[in-house]
């Protein structure tokens, strides 16, 4: 009890004395707000990364392409084998008995980023009318949806953030023509968000396409055994020459390297830069509590045990580093959420944009890493300060 | 120099103190030399870009192709001196994972128009001669261990065989190579002969997918550029023609905003380093008034230990920054290996290390000043009061 009431009394006094020592304990807390705040943003933009990836595809639908193509941009399916496709019984159809097929063109057009020249490759996903049947998740949330056999287009919510021209009304020059933006889409922040969508027929003529790119379908069967028949029904057909895989898989693979990059890149910048500021943070820590020699020592001549000395330091330790890790996570919330990113996906050799995610666990990784610095740094020098004999402690202060 | 033993001794005075304070610095440099040359490997093309090299692509897209034919049209634009093509093959070798680009080009324009790919002239000329020839980068070579005079067989993404095959074989015919680290990384290539490829595939014969055109005079650059372009408006293939630097350039800013953001993460380390640093340099200094105050006392003028204190944080700087840029130079060939050639070679440019030199500078100056010009104030008779 006693050394609990020593803990206490100790404690209450280091931290009335905080502002006294306000340079000293305002570093320790800037620097761990540092790391903190780079750390929690290099990861939301990972953590924003897979959330896109995540929400795109659902499992339930499978995208067919060329047999030996990897991406949309390289495949290329005619006419025919579209329709063939939609034909095939392992199809899903609508009450109507139509099937639930979209043939999709997909094709790239060069625009500036906002306040930029520079032109950028902004994937155009041409769409036959099942595609928003099939998709459900996609919405319009501003504007129409555009007519079809006309030369208009809806854009991605984040391909309008991050292009110039892609507001309502803007008119974007295709190959052979000029385009009307007539409404935003949203689809639960997948990758489509990045995407300028459009009829796909008279995309094909302005593009001078005869042929897709890819069919997207939903399966009548979602189970394995469906997909596998559906793949049989393929195989049999010696017209088809088709690889058809679930979607979330497709989207995954598509954004493997950039996946990869992202990773890499996050977590060795959050790495060395927790590892960097450790050192620096824990230096200080040693500092504030070298200086204090003599008021420890103090406090010690006057009875209070070594045991409670340094519990009192660790939480002096702790409480500066968990301001720290909170204010750091706070820049990282305030700077960094739901700011979006777009960047060039070595896949697709297309732009795919992506918002930062500062979740809820990311802010909780921060501050316990915070907390780790405030540990690492406190314990070692509260040690040493309770250890030094007390004599020696008052005489070379 | 002299005082070289002297600012050791200061600075190892308190040991686990400097020595965590260079583990910091030496921390943020290893990251700063990390993440420039991952800057550099995006930027690399516009550094080995050729003045006058001028690219011509399609209007809209760079994925629509432009007719072989335009060859002869352009090269007799008034200025130009050479023009090669290029088509994009889209090759797999062996299984999905090692990918690299092809191009499928005619021969001599080609190399001629690189002349910093380094080839004997005995395999240019099989590679000229050869209608399905192929010669590859040596960085690809090696890594897959491939021979010249062996069977390459490819797998093209894009363009299927008359009999709608994906599967293409070439004849490996030479190898080629360059001194130039920033050079090296565009010859992590293979090129076909056009020849053969255009006659065997099925779709898409007689076009292309870019023109490189070289020019007389790089001043003229702008001018040809929009000479070319003006040849082609209102026709079915519109052209957009720019010095290869710029194409080079608008492609790095594809990647966009992950520069800025390393940029930005830099800052932040930077400054998250240099508040700790200053503050331990502070406190170190703090601890040393009067020891600083004899120095003055033994007749060491109150600038010379100005200057000391500044000398210990540029060795500070010296030591932490040399270190961590050596520890970047050491990571990088692991860095290399593990991305397994999907990225560009990472390397350290000359001109990082002027910056990392720059930035210790001034990082040694924002630590050191503050207690320097402290210690110039110094009154002795203050100092060993401990007033």
């Amino acid at each position: 009890m006693t050394s609990l009431n020593q803990i206490l009394q100790i404690t209450l006094i280091n931290l009335r004395n905080v502002p006294r020592r306000l340079g000293t304990s305002l570093v320790v807390v800037v620097g761990i707000a540092g790391v903190v705040g780079v750390l929690v943003s290099v990861l939301a933009m990972g953590e924003g990364f897979r959330h896109t990836l995540a929400s795109t595809g659902r499992p339930s639908r499978v995208i067919m392409l060329r047999a030996g193509s990897d991406a949309e941009m390289s495949s290329g399916v005619a006419r025919d084998q579209a329709t063939l496709l939609g034909s095939l019984p392992g199809v899903a159809r609508d009450e109507a008995g139509r099937p639930l097929v979209s043939a999709e063109l997909f094709v790239m057009v060069d625009l500036p980023r906002h306040g930029q020249t520079d032109p950028n490759n902004v994937p155009v996903r041409g769409v036959q009318p099942a595609a928003f049947a099939i998709r459900d998740e996609v919405r319009i949330v501003e504007g129409r949806h555009y007519e079809r056999g006309v030369r208009e287009v809806i854009v991605g919510r984040k391909a309008a953030r991050q292009f110039a021209g892609l507001g309502i009304g803007s008119r974007i020059a295709f190959r052979d023509s000029d385009w009307t933006v007539v409404g935003t889409f949203e689809s639960g922040g997948d990758v489509h968000e990045s995407e300028i969508w459009a009829d796909a027929e008279v995309a094909m003529s302005a593009f001078r396409r005869s042929g897709f790119q890819s069919v997207t379908a939903a399966l009548a069967d979602p189970s394995e055994a469906g997909l596998a028949a559906l793949k049989a029904a393929i195989a049999r057909d010696r017209r088809l020459s088709i690889n058809a895989l679930r979607e979330p898989e497709y989207y995954a693979k598509q954004a493997s390297i950039l996946s990869k990059l992202i990773g890499v890149l996050g977590y060795s910048v959050a790495t060395f830069m927790a590892i960097g500021a450790t050192f620096g943070a824990l230096n200080c820590m040693y500092s504030a509590i070298a200086s204090r020699q003599t008021e420890i020592a103090t406090l010690r001549a006057i009875g209070f045990g070594g045991a409670p000395v340094v519990v009192s330091v660790m939480i002096e330790a702790l409480a500066l580093a968990l301001v720290g890790g909170a204010l750091g996570g706070a820049l990282a919330y305030v700077y960094c959420d739901g700011a979006s990113l777009s960047t060039l996906n070595f896949n697709t050799f297309s732009q795919v944009a992506f918002d930062f995610r500062v979740t809820a666990g990311l802010l909780v990784r921060g501050l316990v890493w915070a907390l780790v610095i405030g540990a690492a740094g406190g314990l070692l020098p509260a040690i040493r300060a309770a250890r030094l004999p007390v004599t020696v402690a008052l005489r070379t202060a | 120099m002299k005082f070289l033993p002297l600012l050791w001794a200061q600075l190892f005075r308190r040991k686990t103190r400097t020595v965590l304070t260079v583990l910091s610095v030496l921390v943020a440099f290893l990251l700063f030399g990390l993440l420039e040359a991952v800057q550099v490997a995006f930027e690399s093309g516009a550094d080995s870009a050729d003045a006058k090299r001028l690219l011509t692509m399609a209007r809209y897209s760079i994925i629509e192709p432009l007719p072989m034919a335009y060859a002869s049209r352009i090269e007799r634009v008034p200025g130009v001196v050479g023009v090669a093509y290029a088509d994009w093959f889209g090759a797999k070798y062996q299984n999905e994972s090692n990918a690299f680009a092809v191009f499928a080009v005619d021969p001599a324009r080609y190399l001629a128009m690189y002349p910093e790919f380094e080839i004997a002239a005995a395999q240019r000329e099989a590679f000229v001669k050869t209608r399905t020839g192929a010669v590859a980068g040596k960085i690809l070579a090696d890594r897959y261990g491939w021979k010249v005079g062996q069977k390459l067989p490819l797998a093209s993404e894009i363009h299927t065989k008359s009999d709608g095959s994906l599967d293409w074989e070439f004849d490996l015919v030479g190898v080629f190579d360059s001194e130039d680290p920033a050079v090296r990384a565009n010859t992590e290539i293979v090129l076909i002969n056009v020849a053969h490829f255009d006659e065997a595939r099925q779709f898409g014969r007689g076009k292309t997918g870019w023109y490189i055109i070289r020019i007389a005079d790089a001043e003229q650059a702008r001018a040809i550029a929009a000479d070319v372009d003006r040849m082609f408006l209102n026709s079915p293939d519109e052209t957009k023609t720019a010095p290869e630097k710029e194409f080079a350039l608008g492609f790095a800013r594809q990647i966009g905003d992950m520069g800025a953001l390393v940029t930005r993460i830099l800052i932040a380390v930077f400054f998250t380093i240099l508040i700790l640093t200053g503050n331990t340099m502070a406190q170190s200094i703090r601890e040393r008034i009067p020891e600083l105050a004899i120095l003055k006392t033994l007749g060491f003028s109150d600038t010379a230990v100005t200057a000391l204190v500044l000398g210990e944080a540029g060795l500070l700087f010296v030591i932490g920054a040399g270190l961590g840029m050596l520890a970047a130079l050491a990571l990088l060939p692991a860095l290399n290996g593990a991305t397994g050639g999907r990225f560009p070679p990472l390397f350290i440019d000359p001109e990082t290390w002027v910056w990392a030199a720059g930035v210790a500078v001034v990082m040694a100056l924002a630590v050191g000043l503050p207690p320097g010009l402290r210690v110039h104030r110094l009154r002795i008779v203050d100092a060993l009061a401990g007033r």
